[in-house]
Formats: C-alpha cells, structure tokens, sequence
C-alpha cells in the first residue's frame, strides 16, 4: 500500500535521496510510468505503483552543451530509453570531457544515483560489457 | 515491456466534424503588419504591440475602436490580455489568452474564427510584441525566472541550457535514426539566409554558406549557433474578420481554409518520439478541414526555432516521406529556386525571431497570398501553409491560407 503523503513527487525525491532510483508502475494498464506521477498518463488510473527498474537502458540522443573552460567545460545531456519503455533526461558520467562525442545513440547504459547539491540524482554509466 | 500506450500520438484527425468543415473559409485575414522587428531599443514590449496593432488594423482599413475581439500571449506576463485590453482601450466581448509557446498565435485562430461564426465579436485583434534582444528581462534573465516559476524538476538538474539542448536531442536522434547529417541541417540555414537577402525586413542579409554553418561555434552539438534562430525584438499583429466583410476591406482576403492544434508534451523527455512532433496531427487536422494536402501547398512558412525544426516540419506536414527532409532540402531544396518556398521572409533564422515566432510565419503566409512578396514573391501563390511551434517542439499549430480563388 502506498502512502499518500506526501506527494509522488517528493517521495520520488526521498527515494532518490536514499540512493534508490524508482519508476512507476500502473497496475490498471500494465504501462510503465516516468516521470513520476499521481495518475496513469495512459489510462488515467489514480496512484501508480513505485517499482525498481532494472537499471539498463540505451542511449537515444546524445548532445554535448558547450562551456568555457573556467565554468567547467563541456558537459553532456542524453536521452535514455529504459528497458522497461519508458525515458528520461539525464547524463553519462565517466566519460572524458575531451572524449564526449565519442558518445553514441544505441550505446547501452546502466543507471546509478548520485548526489548532487545534497539531492539524489539518476546519472548513467556506459555499459562496458556490450557498449 | 509496457503495453501500448492508450492515448495514440497521433490522434486520427482525419474526419473533421460538420461544424469544422462549415468554418473552412469563414474567416478572413484583412490586416496584418510588424513593427520593430530587428532591434527596437528605448521600447517597451507594450508599445511595439501597440503600434504593430494601430498599423494591422489599419490596413484592415478599420479603426481600432472596430476591434471587439482580442487574442495574445507574452513570454513575460501570465496575465498579459488584461494589460493589453487596458493599454489600447479595448472592451472586447472575446479573449483569448491561450499561451502556447510560439505556436500560439497561430493557435488562436480557431477559437477567433469560432467566435466570430457564433456572432460573439466582429473583428478579432491578435497581437505580440517583445523586447527580447534589447530590453532588460532579456532572454537570460527570462530563463532565470522559469526555473522558479515554472520548475521542471526532471531535466533541470542535467543542465539542459533550454530550449537549444532540447532540440539539439531531436536532432541527435533524428540523425540516428534516418542518417540526416550536419551538412543537410545546415542546408536549412543557408535556404534561409539566401530568402532573407530578397527580404529588406530581415535582420540577418549577410553572405552564409554551408561550411560556414559547419565551421560556427558549436552551442550544443549537434547544433552550432547558426543552426539557431535570431534573438531580435519585434511586434506582429493581424486582424480577423468574416469573410463576408473581409470581402470590403482595402487589401484582398486571405481566407483560413484550415487550422488546428496539437499538443503532446511540455518538457522534451515526455515527447512521445523524438522524431515525430504533433505537427503531424495538428497539419492532418488542418489538412482535413480544409480538404487539401501537402501538393496543394505553394509556400511554406515553418517555425524554423532551429535548423531540426524544418526538417520534422517538412515530414510532419507531408512535403516528404518521414526521415527524408534532409534529402529534401540538399541542393538548396527550399532555397529560391528550389522545389519548395519554405521561410520566404528568412524565417527566425535570419529575418527575426523576438521569442515567439509564429505570429510572423503567418504574417509571411499572408504577404505572399497578397503578392506583396517584392523579390521574394512566389509567383501566382494561392495556397500557403504557416506552422507554428512552441515550447520543446511541445505545441504544434498549423493554418492553411488560401486567396480568394480557393474558396
């Protein structure tokens, strides 16, 4: 049973904040939910269920944002397709500022959570055994 | 793996009702004007509407105490109807305050035409100005604000720097999945640039090739600053009437034979499909109203935010196959000359761009339909096309404009 309070979306955050990456599940419609949200986008249904993912996913756009040296360089922000349908924003971290644009659409990824300005945060790790 | 998804991107819109098929050239465009478009420093955004406003009602050949119906939208002010009904002394009996993103003002035709078949108003205003480039709450500051007014607490974290790296993402999985490169990106750039050197209007007339493009600063790959609209300051206006009064206004009618809207998404990581925007709906939808397709389109105005944006335009919209506007526009495809009029007047790319583009690309549309085009007239132009975009490709509206001759 899940609590109603307080909202989905800060107890995404406490989840997060705990170091555990959490996505919905809609047991009405069978569909995957991110980002977290009160009802199903599909079918409406009230009160997904808060589900683990596997963790794998793949790259389906890649872009790196341009930064002057001194504000900390170049920086990357991806699309990620999760195994179980469902995508997100986020980025890969481990990668060399001057190796960015070897980042490619199709690559696999795995997600980690790290913390960032003192909040939980979904990164990405290239998956090296099928990368 | 998740079933399939209940709600359907796209809609089937392809059966529009009895009441929308009677709206298809109901209504006419009488006036339309700009003001300020480029820089426009010691303005406010208030007083360039106003007298984008004064000159489109104007060249209605109407007065301003005619107007009793307004439409407009500010990036600004949430509010922003109640201080223009109040700055240009107003007292309408329709408002339309639906703030879209750029795709807006173009989005309030339907609603306008709605009311005035319904007899709710007789002359409907629809109105933007904006002080982007020169004012104080310029496009830094705006993005400032957002971040507290309008939180989008699953992205913002990544460092986006919005909207360039939303659309640099379309065009990283548009390129992956159909082969589109750089150069064909560019290509769109360039068409653009060689349009605006035929407009006087355009702020950008300067020579660009297509290693120019590839060689520019790259802002969030794979897009370079040259693959990104304008910041200018600049006000649009148009006026809305029946047809049947169009019909004794000065300039000749151009009609509203189909429009319509779509809506997906706010932020990029909810788009359905990077590839594929709601102009495919929102261009069936109007399609279908007006009872035309692609083919019968002579000139296209397409909210060209970036140079991605064209290229899905050109495939929602049917001008091509899906994944094929990249070999659409090689060869300057859409450039004078080409085999398709795309952003005559230079496009936000490099005629103006002061935030929300759309109203102009319809102003365009228009202008051609009069054969006002100077240099740039496509010749005999009966059918345009204006598409307008807003948000992260998050709201699509398109109208189908026709002459007199296509009722």
């Amino acid at each position: 049973m899940q609590p109603n309070f307080p909202g989905i979306q800060a107890r995404h955050q406490q989840a997060l904040d705990a170091g555990q990456f959490l996505i919905q599940h809609c047991s009405a419609c069978q569909c995957h939910v991110y980002f977290p949200r009160e009802l199903c986008p599909h079918c409406g249904a009230a009160a997904p269920d808060f589900v683990a993912p596997g963790g794998g996913g793949t790259l389906q756009a890649v872009s790196v944002i341009s930064r002057k040296a001194d504000q900390g360089g170049d920086y990357n922000i991806c699309m990620v397709l999760l195994d179980e349908g469902v995508k997100l924003m986020s980025r890969v971290d481990g990668v060399a500022a001057t190796a960015l644009s070897t980042l490619k659409v199709g690559q696999r990824v795995r997600a980690r959570v790290v913390h960032q300005a003192g909040k939980g945060l979904v990164v990405f790790d290239l998956d090296g055994a099928t990368a | 793996m998740s079933m399939t998804s209940s709600t359907a991107y796209p809609r089937d819109v392809s059966q529009p009702s009895a009441g929308l098929k009677a709206l298809r050239g109901s209504a006419a465009i009488a006036g339309v004007a700009t003001f300020g478009c480029g820089e426009a420093p010691g303005f406010t955004e208030m007083e360039l509407l106003a007298r984008a406003a004064h000159a489109a009602v104007a060249d209605a050949g109407l007065t301003m105490t005619d107007i009793d119906g307004i439409c407009t939208a500010s990036v600004l002010s949430t509010m922003w109807p109640m201080p223009v009904i109040e700055y240009l002394g107003l007292n309408p009996t329709f408002v339309d305050g639906t703030m879209l993103g750029g795709s807006s003002f173009i989005a309030h035709l339907l609603p306008a035409m709605l009311a005035l078949a319904a007899g709710q108003c007789n002359a409907v205003l629809v109105c933007y100005g904006s002080t982007q480039r020169s004012g104080v709450m310029n496009r830094k500051a705006v993005a400032e604000a957002r971040r507290q007014m309008d939180p989008q607490p699953y992205e913002m974290p990544y460092e986006p720097v919005l909207p360039v790296a939303a659309y640099a993402l379309a065009a990283s999985a548009h390129m992956a999945k159909y082969g589109t490169t750089r150069r064909q990106l560019a290509e769109v750039a360039v068409a653009a640039r060689q349009w605006a050197q035929r407009n006087p209007e355009a702020f950008e007339r300067g020579p660009l090739s297509i290693d120019d493009v590839l060689a520019s600063r790259m802002v969030a790959s794979p897009l370079t600053v040259r693959d990104c609209c304008l910041v200018t300051d600049g006000a649009g206006a148009f006026v809305l009437v029946r047809s049947d009064r169009a019909r004794h206004c000065p300039k000749p009618p151009i009609h509203v034979l189909g429009t319509a809207t779509a809506c997906w998404h706010r932020q990029i990581s909810a788009m359905p499909d990077l590839t594929l925007t709601a102009a495919s709906q929102s261009g069936a939808a109007a399609y279908a109203m007006a009872g035309l397709s692609a083919k019968d389109v002579d000139v296209a105005a397409l909210y060209d935010a970036f140079t991605i944006n064209t290229l899905l335009f050109l495939e929602d919209l049917g001008f091509c196959a899906k994944g094929e506007a990249g070999a659409f526009v090689e060869h300057g495809g859409i450039a004078p000359g080409g085999r398709l009029a795309v952003n005559t007047n230079g496009g936000g790319l490099s005629c103006t761009h002061p935030g929300m583009y759309g109203i102009f690309a319809l102003i365009e549309a228009v202008r051609q339909l009069r054969g006002d085009a100077g240099e740039r007239q496509v010749a005999g132009a009966q059918i345009a096309l204006a598409h307008g975009n807003g948000g992260t490709l998050s709201s699509q509206a398109t109208a189908i404009l026709g002459t007199a001759a296509t009722l």
